[in-house]
């Protein structure tokens, strides 16, 4: 009922026979990104969050360019080495310096986890989009091989797979791999949604305009399914990290020379003690992205949720 | 205002009454100093359109409004102020003392309790007696409201009773105790015609057995003449025009009281007098502006309107009305008043509907729906008769209205003939072609010259999209974009449903339900079409900006030449803008004709029942109306009643009919043909003409 009230106030301008009368002081159109963005800026951790993860891809793309060392090992590095002026985060024992090979590994993490979560969210949602809107046989077979993929363990797969592809140890290799094996919780998510979108009188508008099904599906169902979409999108980037570091952490990602966090954990695992320095810059990392990550969806979940629109008590 | 005396003996007294909302935009002031008193065992009917304040004001009393909502003011039922009263003091008041009936009979009562246990519920919370008597109390109070077999019904769940059933529920709820106040709001807004006049009786039964005063809020003046003895009307959280119903309706005293009564169709006047709609929309309750809050939209205002707000003032014996100039409306009819110079009050007369040749015919059309089992396996296990043979036939230039309740079809109807559905059987030919012959390329032209207005104008615009980019879409798809002239033409369609190019990038959430309706128009116009299908159309919106549709779709009709197929349940609308009508009842025709004939002398006893239900924004007239009130619900149409499909509801097959005419009834199904003299087409075998306006 509330929302009948705030609906009123949304009503500018007239209407009736001539409907060219404004009735009051009409309000300035407000598009809907800038009320999104005014809904997420309410948000604070989420805002906060944002702030952080553009930092940290400052300090992984931009860093390397500044710092003099990078992530290789250099016989101008001392081994072992505790933190100090001229290596802040220490060294390793084969001479790596652990600033260099965070930024670096932050990199690699980062493409990894936007490669994946681009590709498993365009897959994810026109796959998803596709059975919801047939529906019938459509629907039964794309969801029952959704369901298949869905009861493979993730990580066994890609663990089996990326180490046995050529490539398969490079960024994109990773990425691609995880990628093929993660759209699947996005998929079900759209299919939800278009079920009950494909429903309304404005696709019937579209078909009864002679809409073919491709218009109807990219000019109507997956725009209107953005919210959710985005939603599960954020929220795949903190899954996408996460198994990137299980995976190098296991040796079946990305391999040296190259880097990553989670193959800098597995390096460091018998040294988290000893070697402190070694093992938690790049685990905190992980937990800080994955973390901030989650706020961000949090605060666009809030946002693209039109009963935010509702009276705040 | 009232006198000392009376307001000693007021069940319910209100005095300025505040209520507001914050919202993201600001403070939403939803009531506005709403003061009103109600003495025992009175009706008084609170009238107004949505986001008038009717509601929240309803609510603020009941002490339901959510948490973050500011009242102030004073409310005092029986004496005892409400307002502010601790939520357990309160629950013992409410019930007690003042009992609610909600809008959605579903929502209101918990699926998972049989009604009874829920009435016995009620019973209990005020007084202290056994499970056993107060189920008892429970078969009392459901026969009290006109439920059969009450003895076994108590046993039912929610969702066993159809939703009359469920609103005669929820009224034995609020009737267990006897309060001194029942509040309904809105009970009968869900329901069919038919079944509304059943909920309305058994609250009128309700109010009789307990003497209950009653608080009938509904935005239908017909509801509202016909059942309560003041009434009060709402516009813009004001209470704005106030006194007995014979002297409202007939004497209004404040311009939007006079605006309603001439924007709403009757069921008594034919298409001649063309509506008279109010201009504008509500005000925003944001910032009301100083001044008169009707003033933007009122035809009379002056300067000192927008300078000065008009108290409520008593302009004859017991009747107030907020306007400077009520008096300046003695004696002036809404046409005179509302009009405006390119507006004549008298339309020209309606093209005869023989005239033109058959556009669009549909022959034995039938489509089934399959239920099917849940589980994996989804056996079919029946079928839903959505439509079962059904045949029509639209003219060039002429507007047939498909009416009838929820569920008899006329929806599914109007789709398959538009092929958004594939018939099971039957034809459906344009100008000849059978359209479910027509290979897909085809049938993409063949939508060119038929297309759809839909009923929720909130739901069939898409919300991502900008006003130019929704009106555009049928021209893209079709390819026919800059050849009909890009952005001017669109310009050109807003502007003929009376929109500004201006709207045109902005997108839908920025519109109210009456623009939005015009822009589903605007689209649906984009191709010229020569036939447009009209499913409720109107039935979302607010009276006064229906009326404004109305009227729009006559001037389309007349400048463009389009036949217009008009699906809609509201008689009182189809009254006003149908040639010729055609009932429908549970999947077939029983009766059609030309509209003036059908209406002014039904011949179906189902069409009886149906223009006997329709209420009269009149008192008088509706007060002394015959009613044929039809027995229980609309049975399942997965297993229609053999041979005629009414006879399980039939008033005529229950009470006029020999044990022999009966058996005629049950075994044979009567067909659609000319029974009486006038020429429309019965499905009865005992047709015959009544007059009931």
């Amino acid at each position: 009922m509330s929302e009948r009230v705030t609906d009123t106030g949304d009503g500018n301008g007239a209407d009736g026979a001539t409907g060219g009368t404004m009735g009051g002081a009409a309000p300035a159109p407000r598009g809907q990104l800038r009320t999104i963005a005014m809904r997420f800026a309410r948000h604070r951790p989420a805002v906060a969050s944002l702030a952080v993860l553009a930092a940290l891809a400052a300090f992984a793309f931009a860093g390397p360019l500044l710092w003099q060392w990078d992530h290789t090992v250099s016989s101008d590095i001392p081994s072992s080495a505790e933190p100090s002026a001229a290596h802040p985060l220490g060294t390793t024992s084969a001479g790596n310096d652990v600033l260099g090979q965070l930024m670096r590994g932050m990199q690699q993490t980062l493409k990894v986890a936007f490669t994946v979560t681009v590709l498993a969210t365009v897959l994810g949602s026109v796959w998803g989009a596709v059975a919801g809107y047939f529906r019938g046989w459509v629907d039964a077979v794309m969801m029952r091989l959704v369901d298949v993929l869905l009861i493979v363990p993730l990580l066994v797969v890609v663990a089996a797979v990326g180490g046995n592809v050529r490539g398969g140890t490079t960024w994109y290799g990773v990425a691609l791999v995880i990628a093929a094996f993660s759209w699947t919780p996005i998929s079900r998510v759209v299919r939800g949604v278009v079920l009950s979108l494909r429903e309304q009188e404005f696709v019937e508008a579209a078909r009864a305009a002679g809409a073919s099904h491709a218009r109807i599906i990219l000019r109507h169902l997956l725009p209107n399914a953005a919210g959710p979409i985005i939603v599960a999108a954020t929220l795949l980037i903190a899954v996408a990290i996460l198994v990137e570091a299980a995976m190098s952490f296991l040796g079946f990602g990305i391999q040296a020379p190259d880097i990553s966090l989670g193959l800098m954990v597995q390096h460091a695992k018998t040294a988290a003690f000893t070697r402190p320095w070694l093992f938690y810059p790049p685990g905190l990392t992980i937990v800080l992205i994955a973390l901030v990550i989650n706020f961000i969806g949090d605060g666009l979940r809030d946002a693209l949720d039109p009963r935010q629109a509702m009276v705040r008590g | 205002m009232a006198g000392a005396a009376e307001q000693a003996e007021a069940v319910l007294r209100v005095e300025d009454l505040h209520v507001s909302f914050p919202t993201e935009d600001g403070r939403v002031r939803a009531v506005r100093g709403l003061t009103l008193g109600l003495r025992p065992g009175e009706a008084l009917g609170i009238v107004g359109e949505s986001g008038s304040g009717k509601s929240v004001a309803s609510l603020a009393v009941m002490g339901l409004l959510p948490r973050g909502a500011q009242v102030t003011g004073s409310a005092r039922v029986v004496g005892r102020e409400v307002l502010h009263l601790p939520d357990e003091e309160l629950s013992r008041v409410r019930g007690e003392r003042i009992a609610m009936v909600f809008q959605d009979p579903l929502t209101s009562l918990n699926p998972v309790y049989t009604v009874g246990r829920q009435i016995a519920e009620a019973v209990r919370a005020h007084r202290a007696v056994s499970e056993r008597e107060a189920l008892a109390r429970a078969v009392e109070l459901l026969a009290e409201v006109g439920i059969p077999q009450p003895r076994e019904r108590v046993r039912s769940y929610p969702h066993e009773l159809s939703g009359g059933m469920r609103q005669r529920v929820v009224i034995a709820i609020a009737m267990a105790n006897e309060p001194d106040v029942i509040i309904a709001d809105e009970p009968t807004t869900a329901l069919d015609v038919t079944v509304q006049a059943q909920v309305l009786e058994a609250l009128e039964a309700a109010r009789r057995r307990t003497g209950a005063a009653l608080v009938l809020i509904t935005h239908d003046l017909g509801v509202v003449a016909g059942h309560v003895d003041r009434v009060a009307v709402m516009y813009a959280g004001r209470l704005v025009e106030q006194g007995p119903v014979e002297e409202v309706f007939e004497r209004p005293r404040m311009p939007y009281t006079l605006g309603l009564l001439g924007s709403q169709p009757r069921l008594d006047q034919g298409r001649s007098l063309r509506l008279a709609p109010i201009s504008g929309a509500p005000p925003t309750l944001l910032a009301p502006p100083p001044g008169c809050p009707f003033a933007p939209r009122c035809p009379m205002a002056e300067a000192r309107c927008t300078a000065e707000e008009p108290p409520l003032r008593e302009v004859s014996g017991g009747h107030l009305a907020a306007c400077h100039f009520a008096e300046r409306l003695e004696g002036r009819t809404p046409q005179e008043v509302f009009a405006r110079a390119r507006e004549p009050g008298e339309r020209a007369p309606a093209p005869s509907p023989a005239a033109g040749a058959a556009l669009l015919r549909a022959e034995g059309l039938v489509k089934h729906f399959p239920v099917r089992s849940k589980g994996v396996v989804r056996r079919r296990i029946g079928d839903v008769h959505a439509v079962c043979g059904v045949s029509l036939e639209l003219r060039e230039h002429e507007t047939l209205a498909l009416v009838g309740e929820s569920g008899c079809g006329k929806s599914t109807t109007a789709r398959l003939l538009l092929r958004l559905l594939a018939p099971d059987a039957g034809r459906v030919e344009f100008e000849g072609a059978d359209i479910a012959a027509l290979p897909r390329a085809e049938l993409r032209r063949l939508r060119q010259d038929m297309q759809i207005v839909f009923q929720d104008p909130f739901a069939s615009l898409d919300p991502r999209m900008t006003v130019s980019e929704i009106v555009a879409e049928p021209l893209r798809i079709h390819g026919l974009y800059r050849g009909h002239g890009g952005a001017a033409d669109v310009e050109r369609l807003l502007s003929t449903v009376g929109l500004g190019p201006e709207h045109g990038a902005r997108y839908p959430h920025e519109f109210s339900g009456g623009q939005r309706q015009r822009i589903g128009i605007a689209r649906a116009l984009a191709l010229r079409p020569r036939t447009l299908i009209l499913d409720e159309p109107v039935s979302a919106l607010d009276v006064s900006i229906q009326a404004g549709i109305i009227n729009l779709l006559e001037d389309l009709q007349e400048e463009f030449g389009l036949a217009y197929l008009f699906v809609s349940h509201d008689l009182s609308v189809v009254r006003h803008i149908a040639d010729r009508v055609a009932v429908m009842y549970l999947g077939k025709v029983v009766e059609t004709g030309a509209a003036d004939r059908v209406f002014a002398s039904a011949a179906h006893p189902y069409t009886q029942t149906l223009v006997s239900a329709i209420p009269l924004p009149d008192p008088r007239k509706e007060r002394r109306r015959q009613r044929i009130l039809v027995q229980g619900d609309v049975p399942s149409p997965s297993a229609p009643p053999s041979g005629c499909r009414f006879r399980t509801r039939c008033p005529k097959f229950a009470d006029e009919l020999s044990e022999r005419e009966r058996a005629r009834c049950v075994e044979e199904e009567p067909p659609l043909k000319a029974r009486v003299p006038g020429g429309h087409l019965t499905a009865c075998h005992y047709a015959q003409e009544r007059s009931l306006v």
